[in-house]
């Protein structure tokens, strides 16, 4: 038997069996519980690097596990897109594994063994629902996923219980609608396998039922991604949280929701027929312009950081659905680009953030006086995810925008240009309020000289993942040609 | 003829490398300020290698990286990159020589940030001057916006805040806010965003959209300072003098115009514009900023924003020139890049050395000072004949090829606002150095005793003083270099 051939089920089955065991030797030794979980997310991602080569050279892989013949067994489809989307979420899985030692110990001193556990099952979990081509074997993995990330969240404290429970109630709506929708889609095709499902549309594309499961498993996957107007259980979810936990969720959880309703959208109902329902002026593309336009608008009225970073994740989801709606191929690009790229900035923003907090203990901007001086390099971090943000080149964020707008150009969608523009002009404005602080004190007064701070930088275990993260955000945007024309390319070109 | 090499790379990165040793150096101040000196020289030398290959006539060429379809990160060297490089390189090393003391002088804080910010800026500055497609400038154009933010703030209080405030809003703003959708519309038209020899809009009718573009360009490169977007610059003007001499008058600004130079002439190109009839649009666009700025400039006491306000004018100027798209319009436009380049930068180095002799920033408080600094306000004058335009100085030249621009492309209004605007020039400056001079005892605010500003702060202006002179008398040093540029056109 071929290792290499075996290396998707390795990707799944690697973190899962590891998880219990880190359930087991936490246990008894609390301390081998950080590099247990440390050593399999490092081999996690060693595989979807792998995976991903293997794609690059071999072409998209269908794995039959357990070996059942689809469309009645689970089938693994590991093509260019859920490659990439696995290998995100593998690096940015391993930098929060990595970061997470000084947090948790400080945070939740006697659930540590817990923690890992559910850590890694809800990255197996968020790597089941990339690589699965099967529509119910994708709602247990949501699921997987939601409780893991429900109890992660929980975490947080008092106040994080009632905000998880109320992401609770809202994210098993979402998912008992995508249940439903799949429901339907059983119903009329007989067929829960992704592919299959897929060529049996077409005929299928007058039934009402079709297009019922449609709407039901789109409104489904939108509560889930925090999508406007279903956005409001992420705030206050992702900000309670502790920080390593909000600097999992935040860049994970909405874009690999993301990435499950291009998925569905793209390679189940097919952009035919995804098109077809949403003719004039019905247009799930000015929905994205105004999550865009709220998002940021709530996001220039915070004081505090985390909070604020929430408000522009919700913007940001608006930028991704709206790319998948504008009907061409380089909208489609720039929402594939950004999830990849948006994640590795929302980490590198929350990695810097939790390292700020972990020295600080408060997240509010009027707090930030002096960080410069005080924890140079997780600032200038900070500032590269937030040039990321504002899109300022040669950040990865700049060419994520620079698809989505061409996207809109070409489309004809202006609202959309002009609502990218302004969220960049207003993320500007966010993040310099916070680097004007950082650099030279909170206040307006005359202060030649700022007060004397003691340089005091994070430890080293938090510092290199988000010095890493920081490094990708520059490095993803030089190599965007790379990632377009090895990757995306050959997604996008198969649908337009 | 194109020459494949790394020596712009090199030239561009010794000030980005240079950034390190310069903040780990903290604690010694003679060994951290050698490192500047450092990549000033091997910066400047670097750029001075390169010259004798584009006279020839032939370009150099590099490709990064790929970065989007048709659109790498790529540099290129021709004649008008050329004499930017030059001017931003040679005048790095004076203005270091000055910035040492001036900072050291008025006892400035955070002087490893400043010197720091200040290296990269000029990495910055050779990167637009080195673009080889409008992305590549764009993201240099925008690394520069952000790392002058620091120098603007320095001081740390509530005006500098305040002025770094505005001056992000207004560069960031029109950048993302203009340039950059402009951008977008001319990728999606065209496909490539290579700086053509004539354009790469040829074939393409934009009709309506053409206008609004040119406009987008024009006002998106913020650092042009076209009014009425200009108020980011007399607010940078709280920065300490050193960034306002080479940053605010020469590398920054000048980065902004540079931006339109390339989009005029190897976007559109200069003969599709006019074609299209889009020459009087520029040139009234720019020609009502010269003519205000003066205006403007007239009445400000502020010493520094006087001269902030005739920057914002000699840069219309520029823009007007090389949108006039006559041959001798942009050869004189270019070429006033660093004619304007030494005659300002003189004049805002002996707006520092006067301040840090005395303290004063006030036209109304400098009665009679050339008495006590008689070199400074001599070097003053030559600095403002250069910027009128006066015989013997290198603004002369430029002038009378952007005259002669104007006239061949037969827009003789242009004419009459480069003469109105040169007499506003000399109204404006001549009464400031007459005052220093010629003044009545009970006048003078000052003994009669010559108490100059620190070496340091003298030799700078006495050098790019004599530079102006020289370009008077060798014009073709900067010509040539425009000329073999526009051989290609």
């Amino acid at each position: 038997m071929n290792i290499a051939a075996q290396l998707p089920v390795i990707v799944l089955v690697l973190p899962l069996l590891s998880a219990f065991a880190v359930t087991l030797v936490s246990l008894f030794n609390k301390k081998l519980a950080w590099p247990l979980t440390v050593l399999t997310m490092t081999a996690t991602f060693l595989a979807t690097t792998g995976t991903l080569c293997s794609v690059i050279h071999n072409g998209a892989i269908r794995y039959r596990v357990a070996n059942w013949a689809p469309p009645f067994g689970i089938e693994l489809v590991i093509d260019h897109l859920s490659a990439l989307v696995a290998v995100v979420i593998s690096i940015v899985a391993l930098l929060v594994a990595i970061f997470a030692k000084e947090t948790i110990q400080k945070d939740i001193p006697n659930r540590v063994g817990q923690f890992y556990t559910l850590f890694i099952l809800c990255t197996v979990g968020l790597l089941g629902e990339t690589l699965t081509g099967d529509a119910f074997n994708l709602y247990v993995l949501i699921e997987i996923t939601s409780l893991t990330s429900y109890a992660l969240l929980a975490f947080g404290g008092s106040r994080a219980y009632f905000s998880t429970f109320n992401y609770l109630i809202l994210g098993t709506i979402g998912a008992c609608l995508y249940l439903l929708g799949v429901g339907y889609l059983y119903i009329k095709t007989g067929s829960l396998n992704m592919i299959d499902i897929a060529t049996l549309i077409p005929a299928l594309s007058g039934s009402s039922a079709i297009f019922t499961a449609f709407i039901l498993i789109l409104v489904g996957l939108w509560i889930k991604m925090a999508f406007f107007p279903f956005h409001g259980w992420l705030p206050n979810a992702y900000t309670h949280a502790t920080s390593t936990v909000s600097a999992f969720a935040a860049p994970l959880m909405t874009k690999v929701t993301v990435y499950m309703s291009i998925r569905l959208m793209y390679f189940v109902f097919g952009p035919d027929y995804a098109f077809s329902q949403f003719t004039g002026p019905v247009n799930i593309v000015w929905l994205a312009v105004i999550a865009i336009l709220v998002g940021s608008y709530y996001a220039l009225v915070q004081t505090d950081i985390k909070r604020m970073l929430t408000y522009i994740i919700i913007a940001e989801v608006g930028y991704m659905v709206g790319g998948m709606w504008l009907g061409n191929a380089i909208g489609l690009t720039g929402t594939i680009y950004h999830i990849a790229a948006d994640a590795i900035m929302t980490a590198c923003l929350f990695l810097a953030l939790g390292s700020i907090a972990y020295k600080l203990g408060s997240t509010k901007i009027s707090d930030m006086a002096g960080i410069f001086k005080k924890m140079p390099v997780t600032f200038c971090a900070f500032l590269v995810g937030a040039a990321g943000m504002i899109g300022i080149p040669p950040t990865a964020g700049f060419f994520s925008k620079w698809f989505l707008i061409s996207g809109g150009i070409q489309a004809g969608q202006w609202a959309f240009v002009v609502a990218l523009l302004v969220s960049s002009l207003v993320n500007a404005i966010l993040f310099f309020r916070i680097i004007e602080v950082g650099f030279f004190g909170a206040d307006d007064e005359d202060e030649h000289d700022a007060v004397v701070v003691q340089r005091n930088e994070a430890p080293l275990s938090m510092l290199l993942p988000t010095v890493t993260a920081a490094a990708l955000v520059i490095l993803l945007g030089l190599s965007t040609s790379k990632v377009t024309s090895l990757l995306i390319e050959n997604i996008v070109g198969s649908l337009f | 003829m194109v020459i494949q090499s790394f020596t712009p790379l090199f030239a561009m990165l010794s000030s980005l490398v240079a950034v390190f040793p310069i903040t780990l150096l903290k604690q010694s101040e003679n060994r951290r300020e050698m490192w500047t000196f450092i990549a000033a020289i091997i910066k400047f030398a670097l750029v001075i290698s390169m010259v004798p290959i584009i006279l020839g006539g032939q370009t150099i060429e590099l490709t990064l990286v790929s970065l989007i379809p048709n659109v790498p990160l790529k540099l290129r060297v021709d004649g008008f990159g050329m004499v930017f490089a030059l001017v931003a390189s040679s005048l790095w090393i004076v203005t270091s020589i000055y910035s040492i003391g001036y900072m050291r002088k008025s006892k400035e804080h955070a002087q490893s940030r400043f010197f720091a910010c200040f290296a990269l800026a000029l990495f910055a500055t050779l990167g637009v001057a080195f673009s080889a497609n409008l992305l590549t400038m764009y993201i240099f154009y925008e690394i520069l916006s952000l790392s002058t933010y620091p120098l603007v703030a320095h001081h740390q209080d509530k005006e500098a805040k305040i002025g770094g405030r505005k001056y992000l809003t207004y560069l960031l703003g029109t950048s993302i806010g203009l340039a950059l959708p402009a951008m977008l519309i001319i990728y999606n038209i065209t496909g490539t965003l290579d700086f053509g020899p004539n354009g790469i809009m040829a074939g393409h009718e934009l009709g309506k959209l053409l206008p609004v573009l040119v406009l987008m360009f024009m006002y998106g490169f913020g650092k042009a300072g076209l009014m009425p977007l200009h108020a980011w610059l007399p607010g940078a003007m709280v920065a300490p003098t050193p960034v306002s001499s080479l940053l605010h008058a020469v590398a920054v600004v000048k980065v902004g115009v540079f931006c339109v130079i390339r989009v005029i002439t190897g976007i559109f190109g200069a003969n599709y514009l006019t074609l299209h009839g889009m020459v009087p649009l520029i040139c009234y666009v720019a020609g009502f900023t010269v003519i205000t700025a003066s205006l403007m400039a007239l009445y400000q006491d502020n010493l520094k924003r006087r001269l902030a306000f005739s920057t914002i004018g000699q840069l219309a100027y520029i823009i007007m020139g090389v949108g006039l798209c006559s041959y001798l319009g942009i050869v004189g436009g270019v070429a006033h890049i660093a004619m304007h380049a030494f005659g300002k930068i003189t004049l805002f180095f002996c707006a520092g050395a006067i301040y840090v002799a005395t303290g004063k920033k006030y036209i109304s408080q400098m009665v009679g000072i050339g008495k006590r600094m008689p070199i400074t306000m001599a070097a003053f004058f030559i600095g403002s004949l250069s910027v009128i335009g006066f015989p013997p100085t290198g603004g002369l030249v430029s002038k009378l090829y952007m005259l002669r621009g104007a006239l061949q492309a037969d827009m003789i209004p242009i004419v009459v606002i480069y003469l109105v605007s040169s007499f506003l020039n000399a109204c404006y400056f001549l009464p400031i150095v007459y005052k220093a001079f010629f003044c009545t005892d009970s006048e003078s605010q000052y003994e009669d005793k010559i108490n100059e500003a620190p070496l340091a702060c003298i030799i700078p202006p006495v050098i790019t003083a004599c530079v102006t002179i020289a370009l008077f008398i060798y014009p073709n040093l900067v010509i040539n270099l425009v000329e073999s540029a526009m051989g290609v056109l």
